[in-house]
């Protein structure tokens, strides 16, 4: 699909017009990408619905209030946004073609990304070792699913960036390699817009007192 | 903790014989299938040419074949539902033990909706839609393959349950409580949620590569006001699949966790709420029946417009009311559950707004036929398919307005006058549409057009077969028969089954007729050739290329300058091929390598799928690690495209257009 | 999302690189300070005394809305630009998905409760 990619004057690919034929491979990927996420949004939009018709089905047991804390909560959304924020800052440097730029703003999101991940485990064991099991009741397995859910996109999105980052170094700043780079950090943004949504209803609007 | 989980030899039903004789002849079917090719010496084309192909035409063709062999499967089961409901009047039992029935029925809702009708869709979408917009392939060919893979993995695993295990008897919505594990503790259930589960990515895949296809990649000049119509309703559907697939996906994972690790979203304990399901499977529900839909609609779009010799009558009312009908389908969908408890002011705006979305599909259908009248219809066996949906789809659909009424719902819900509606739009509907389209683009597909007269012959016995097999069930339904009944005691009911079990018979030799219909056709083939690639005279681009077209459809792409694209052409030509459009220098161009990857991910999710329903931990982290691997050596692979030489270019187009001029 | 994707390496255009590199540090730092800004509210809103409590859950709702729409903006750069067209009408389509989902389920649901049983 040979179209040759048409820049305009500071350099930007052209988008494609009502007929111009086949718009440029990047801007394909990356368009098909953001419907990839949109479909991911609405798959947590039907857990989202299931925990807000669920959140006072405690069945006897412990309710949010009783168990989220928030201060954790604040922590682990700091980590996530500042490694939203790092992302961006890998964004430009894959752009400028740095490696080293790259690879630094690459780390730092992964170990704040990795740190998020370790509150939120530590969160979950401490309410597992409390008897609040996902098992306990209605509430529960939503909380859990919808949180863990979120939690298990955010290590699908670590291993990517350790593959990406193997990618980089193997294989340069590739046409292929900048455009995955390129959806990882829609993915990675996509999922602290996610995290917006769960800790303002679930951890905040859920524990009002 | 046993190596094989669950697995043991109880779950082969060799106490149970017509289990036992299904498995055993499917199992020769396909054993005998694999010899054969064995035989021929044809495994390194098969593997070359279609199993790696990333080729949009041949995977639409793969689909095609897997929703015609499910076709077979599904019928079956359908068969012996009549005949069991025609047989166990009064105190008689018939032939099939409820444990049997409850999974047939269950069974063929499954494979007719998810194994036929998607794959069907989708195969036509696949192979048409590059074809009309001008372009070589979808937006990307190798994930294309990917999801033909993992739809094959859920038809296999469907497939496997009637050998090792059970299917699921909870009928083809698998409603909690009756789901959860405590009423389901077989592995019936799980085979359901994870086969759907696998070709349930598939299809959402799909969803997300036609709509950045036909939103980012169609020929220069073509604006989305100049595209096929059939492009616009598989923009419709795949937006759907996109907007919808998701909920499911959520909704069996959900009721997975339940099974799996005891979680109490639907069960009855822990304060579950089994409603939330019902609640999210339908709002899927409901947007998979427009998905169903709305290709056929495209599909009568194209076939009325070209056997009539006039352009599509009202294009843009055409445009509106698909769009229109795409975004209702997410306001309806409460009409599946109008007795389950909400009230009259919810049942009340979904009964108004189910009768709404009646209304874009008026349109269309006077669109049709204010397209044929004043034209000159050629009545070919796609139109006669068309035809047959008028008149068969516009009933099902008023039978579905009276059902909209949550009054008359109320008498009617899950009776046989709903398994008649349904039926009545989905095979007047999506399976005519079906034929239609396999009839339209087989000679595209093949190089030879299929046989008129046994097209004809499978038409007619469809048509009267339906009527014959469903206009009992109307009746019966408002004489208070539910659906799902292995036996019944009213005695006064089995002469309209007995009916409707004629009706099915006569189907089977429509079916019978499509079987003769190919063999028929693959041995003449030599005398309906499609020399000129335009066998129907046709007005939209896939007709501008030789049948079959090369692997890049179009040498240099096509310049669009309104709509039916290809009609513009011809008049422009004024009728003679060789003036039309004749390029003036071909370039290189580069195509998407061949990929083993579609393949080899949907061996994975088959070890995977099989190991977590039968509780293999071990196997099933294997097969996870594998399709992790497989997308690694996909993500690290050197080439991605093979250049196509200017002469190769050159030599087929040549070919091309000495054919025209025959 | 405008897609960067410079395939120069002409030395003219370098300095515009720079340039667009300077802008795009810029855009991801204002963001990444109004997100904070809107964290800080919603923590804040959530646990003061001093507003009026029923408005709480609306005004968290409005301030998440906000910082979802900061994040699209200044980190997925969904503008309103033409070449845009597409992406913001996509995200619309889902958005309206994701609306009738959860008010839908959300009706029905409490709805269906209410005619519970006792």
């Amino acid at each position: 699909m040979s179209v040759a990619a048409i820049f305009d004057e500071s350099g930007h690919p052209l988008q494609d017009t009502a007929g111009d034929g086949p718009a440029p491979k990047a801007i394909v990927v990356a368009y098909g990408f953001w419907i990839f996420l949109l479909s991911d949004i609405v798959m947590f939009s039907a857990i989202f619905a299931t925990y807000a018709v669920l959140a006072h089905a405690t069945a006897g047991g412990p309710s949010g209030a009783q168990l989220f804390n928030r201060t954790r909560v604040l922590v682990e959304t700091g980590c996530l946004l500042l490694s939203s924020y790092t992302c961006g800052l890998m964004s430009l440097g894959v752009e400028a073609r740095h490696r080293v730029a790259t690879y630094c703003a690459a780390l730092i999101t992964f170990v704040l990304g990795a740190a998020f991940l370790s509150v939120e485990i530590s969160e979950f064991a401490g309410m597992v070792a409390r008897g609040a099991t996902p098992e306990r009741s209605a509430f529960l397995s939503a909380f859990f699913t919808l949180v863990g859910c979120h939690g298990l996109h955010v290590s699908f999105g670590l291993i990517w960036l350790v593959v990406m980052m193997a990618q980089v170094v193997t294989k340069g700043f590739r046409e292929a390699v900048v455009r995955r780079l390129f959806c990882f950090s829609l993915f990675w943004h996509a999922l602290d817009i996610i995290w917006v949504g769960i800790f303002t209803v679930v951890y905040l609007i859920g524990t009002r007192s | 903790m046993n190596i094989l989980g669950k697995l043991s030899w109880s779950a082969i039903p060799i106490s149970e014989p017509e289990d036992l004789i299904a498995s055993g002849l499917m199992i020769l079917a396909a054993v005998g299938v694999l010899a054969w090719v064995t035989a021929k010496g044809r495994w390194p084309y098969l593997w070359q040419e279609w199993l790696t192909s990333v080729d949009h035409k041949r995977i639409g063709v793969m689909y095609c074949v897997l929703a015609l062999l499910m076709l077979l499967r599904g019928f079956t089961d359908a068969i012996m539902m009549r005949t069991q409901q025609a047989l166990a009047a009064g105190g008689a039992q018939g032939y099939l033990p409820p444990q049997h029935y409850d999974q047939i029925f269950s069974a063929h809702g499954t494979i007719m909706i998810f194994f036929m009708a998607m794959p069907f869709i989708i195969g036509l979408m696949n192979f048409a839609v590059p074809l009309q917009l001008g372009i070589r392939d979808v937006a990307f060919p190798t994930l294309n393959s990917v999801s033909l893979g993992l739809t094959a993995s859920g038809i296999l695993l469907t497939n496997v349950s009637l050998v090792i295990g059970e299917f699921a008897k909870t009928g083809w919505v698998a409603y909690p409580p009756l789901s959860e594990l405590r009423f389901s503790p077989g592995v019936g259930v799980d085979y359901y949620l994870w086969a759907l589960q696998i070709s349930g990515v598939g299809t959402l895949l799909t969803g997300i590569n036609f709509v950045t296809t036909i939103l980012k990649m169609r020929a220069p000049g073509m604006s989305y006001m100049r595209m096929p119509v059939f492009c616009w309703t598989a923009l419709a559907t795949n937006l759907l699949i996109v907007a919808a697939f998701p909920v499911l996906t959520a909704t069996f994972a959900m009721l997975l966790l339940d099974r799996y690790l005891g979680f109490h979203f639907f069960t009855n304990s822990g304060q579950g709420n089994p409603m939330m399901y019902v609640n999210l499977f339908w709002a899927w529900g409901h947007p998979e029946v427009y998905i169903l839909i709305l290709p056929a609609f495209g599909i009568f779009s194209e076939v009325f417009a070209t056997f009539s010799g006039k352009p599509l009558f009202g294009y843009r009312s055409m445009v509106a009311a698909t769009m229109a009908i795409c975004i209702f389908s997410f306001l309806v969908w409460l009409h599946h559950f109008f007795t389950m408890g909400a009230g009259a002011d919810v049942n009340g705006f979904f009964g108004v707004m189910t009768m709404i979305i009646a209304v874009p599909t008026g349109v269309k259908i006077f669109n049709w036929l204010f397209t044929m009248f004043g034209g000159r219809v050629r009545f070919t066996v796609p139109i006669l398919w068309s035809l047959g949906f008028m008149v068969t789809f516009v009933i099902g659909g008023m039978t579905g307005v009276l059902l909209a009424v949550p009054p008359a719902d109320f008498q009617l819900h899950n009776s046989l006058f709903l398994v008649a509606h349904f039926h009545n739009v989905l095979i007047g509907g999506l399976f005519f549409g079906v034929m239609a389209g396999y009839n339209y683009w087989f000679p595209k597909a093949f190089g030879f057009t299929l046989s008129e007269r046994w097209g004809k012959a499978a038409f007619w016995c469809w048509l009267i077969g339906f009527y014959v097999a469903f206009m009992p069930l109307y009746a019966l339904g408002l004489m208070g028969m539910t659906r799902r009944l292995q036996h019944y005691d009213n005695a006064s009911w089995q002469p309209l089954l007995i009916v409707a079990a004629a009706g099915a018979i006569i189907v089977l030799c429509g079916i019978i007729c499509q079987i003769v219909q190919l063999v028929v056709s693959i041995r003449d083939r030599e005398q309906h050739r499609d020399r000129t690639g335009d066998p129907w005279d046709g007005r939209t681009l896939e007709w501008a290329t030789p049948s079959p077209p090369p692997t890049w459809n179009f040498p240099v792409l096509p310049r669009v300058e309104g709509k039916d694209a290809f009609w513009i052409q011809k008049q422009h030509a004024g009728g003679s091929g060789a003036e039309r459009g004749e390029p003036l220098r071909y370039e290189p161009i580069e195509m998407p390598k061949n990929s083993a990857t579609g393949f080899v991910t949907a061996f994975f999710a088959v070890v995977t799928g099989f190991a977590l329903i039968w509780h293999i931990w071990w196997m099933a982290l294997l097969g996870v690690l594998g399709a992790f691997v497989t997308i690694l050596a996909f993500a690290w692979r050197e080439r991605a495209e093979i250049e196509i030489p200017a002469a190769v270019l050159e030599r087929g187009d040549r070919a091309y257009r000495a054919g025209l001029n025959r | 999302m405008s897609t960067q994707t410079h395939e120069n390496s002409s030395g003219s255009t370098r300095g515009e690189s720079r340039e667009a590199l300077r802008s795009g540090f810029f855009v991801y730092t204002v963001g990444l300070i109004l997100a904070i800004i809107l964290t800080a509210t919603s923590f804040w809103a959530a646990s003061t005394p001093l507003l009026w409590a029923p408005g709480v859950a609306l005004g968290l709702a409005v301030l998440a809305v906000a910082q979802m729409g900061v994040h699209l903006v200044f980190f997925l750069h969904i503008t309103t630009g033409p070449d845009n067209t597409n992406n913001v009408l996509a995200l619309a389509f889902g958005l309206m998905i994701v609306t009738l989902v959860v008010a839908g389920s959300l009706w029905i649901m409490a709805n269906l409760n209410a005619n519970m049983m006792p």
